[in-house]
């Protein structure tokens, strides 16, 4: 059963830019647009076990620590080497100035 | 005495998955968010102006060595052409795979397809090559890009500071792709989906080498293989120099950049070649900082780093009798020391003290 869980606040993330959130053993990645919109996606690059949230992001674009690799973080989609695997995204809304993300 | 086995496919390699060094944790400098986000920021101005210098240079210094070609003034021509060439493509090929040069991804690629095609390396393999360099660094028999193994083949070293050896194994695998073959360390480290570009790019690369000795033999000049492929050959010297100060002669099998990567001050001209490379540490530390942005990192991070060596020549000072030790005594390595401001190695890495002599 899917539910939403509190993320974070939003003002806790910059513009552009990403935050790391663990929950229950998972962990997550929270996005902050340069549109002011949020997403969320796992924590974890799909290459290799790194956090993307020490990664760089740029536009919609997420790029990985460690090896560089990019994800469009709206949806997930690896683009190109060393990433070949999409990045899982969950939906998210904010209410009350906190984020929200649904998790199954 | 422990005996190392550098094949990805052998003992020691298999060892470091059992033990947990391969794609470990490493050590990081704790940097705050915000000063990090800065320094990784990405901008195309710096690389536009420097790959224009580079391009721009490598044409003059044809242009000069085609004009000049069999009389004595063509030398400086070649030689500057054959640095930029030989060299500089490696730096370009490094930081351009990377991504991080440019902001804008396609200016990346293009780079990286031409450094790629002059250092002689297929696109392809060493884009994933280099990922294990950068997940298992100086791990034996996970890291593909091992330059000096242990006990050192001084004579390869020596050999390729002119490329010989590396143009050599360049051809027997261009040949091996080009005819749909990917060896069994390939396999290890590029996913499936990848390899039919491996072979699709060494066809590439193949068709243009073909191309230029046929125009070569068709000229009966060696004038063609001088602007192309030989390059890579007489223009390595810059290359090798500065890469083989990266780890040469520190430890390996740790999982801390500050004990198996060296940073060195170089002069502007060298760092130009080696797009800053020279910040090795911080580099490994932090692949996601642009190359120009590096000298700011070291500035951030330097507390917490071994001191820098001071020049080129310290660096082989203390790196080549490393290397004689190693003939005979194969876990000899450089221990870097600590400032006092630095957090201490770990303990796994305080034991290294015992392997290390003296």
């Amino acid at each position: 059963m899917a539910e939403w869980i509190e993320a974070c606040g939003a003002d806790e993330i910059d513009e552009e830019d990403v935050v790391r959130f663990d929950h229950e053993g998972r962990t997550f990645a929270i996005y902050r647009s340069p549109d002011d919109e949020y997403f969320a996606t796992d924590g974890l690059c799909t290459h290799e076990q790194v956090h993307l949230a020490d990664g760089l992001v740029m536009d919609e674009i997420i790029e990985c620590p460690k090896h560089n690799g990019r994800f469009n973080y709206k949806t997930g989609e690896a683009k190109g080497a060393p990433v070949c695997v999409n990045l899982k995204t969950y939906p998210t809304r904010v209410e009350a100035g906190r984020v929200l993300i649904q998790i199954g | 005495m422990t005996k190392r086995d550098y094949d990805l496919m052998g003992e020691s390699g298999r060892r470091a998955v059992e033990t947990g060094l391969a794609a470990a944790e490493w050590y990081h400098t704790d940097i705050p968010r915000k000063q990090m986000k800065e320094l990784m920021q990405r901008t195309d101005g710096p690389a536009l102006r420097d790959t224009a210098i580079w391009l721009g240079v490598l044409a003059l210094s044809a242009a000069g060595g085609i004009w000049f070609w069999g009389t004595w003034w063509c030398v400086p021509f070649f030689f500057v052409y054959g640095t930029l060439y030989g060299s500089s493509g490696d730096s370009r090929w490094h930081e351009a795979g990377h991504g991080t040069a440019f902001r804008t991804r396609w200016m990346n690629d293009v780079v990286y397809q031409i450094g790629s095609f002059m250092i002689m390396r297929n696109p392809v393999t060493w884009r994933w090559s280099h990922a294990r360099h950068h997940t298992d660094t100086v791990i034996v028999g996970r890291d593909p890009e091992i330059a000096v193994m242990r006990p050192p083949d001084l004579l390869r070293v020596v050999l390729n500071f002119v490329g010989i050896l590396d143009v050599w194994h360049y051809m027997i695998d261009l040949s091996r792709n080009s005819a749909g073959i990917l060896s069994d360390a390939e396999k290890s480290f590029i996913p499936e989906q990848e390899r039919y570009k491996v072979v699709r790019v060494a066809r590439i690369h193949l068709a243009i080498y073909a191309a230029t000795v046929a125009l070569a033999l068709w000229m009966g000049s060696w004038l063609p293989l001088m602007i192309i492929g030989l390059p890579r050959m007489y223009g390595a010297w810059h290359g090798i120099l500065t890469g083989l100060l990266q780890h040469g002669g520190l430890a390996d099998n740790v999982t801390d950049h500050r004990l198996n990567s060296r940073t060195v001050l170089m002069n502007p001209i060298s760092r130009f070649i080696y797009w800053n490379m020279n910040y090795h540490v911080e580099h490994h530390m932090f692949p996601m900082v642009p190359y120009h942005a590096l000298p700011r990192l070291h500035a951030l991070i330097k507390h917490d780093l071994p001191a820098p060596n001071p020049s080129m020549w310290h660096g082989y000072r203390e790196m080549v009798p490393a290397f004689l030790r190693q003939l005979r005594n194969e876990d000899y390595f450089l221990k870097r020391e600590l400032p006092p401001t630095a957090k201490p190695y770990r303990d796994e890495f305080h034991d290294l003290t015992i392997q290390a002599a003296e």
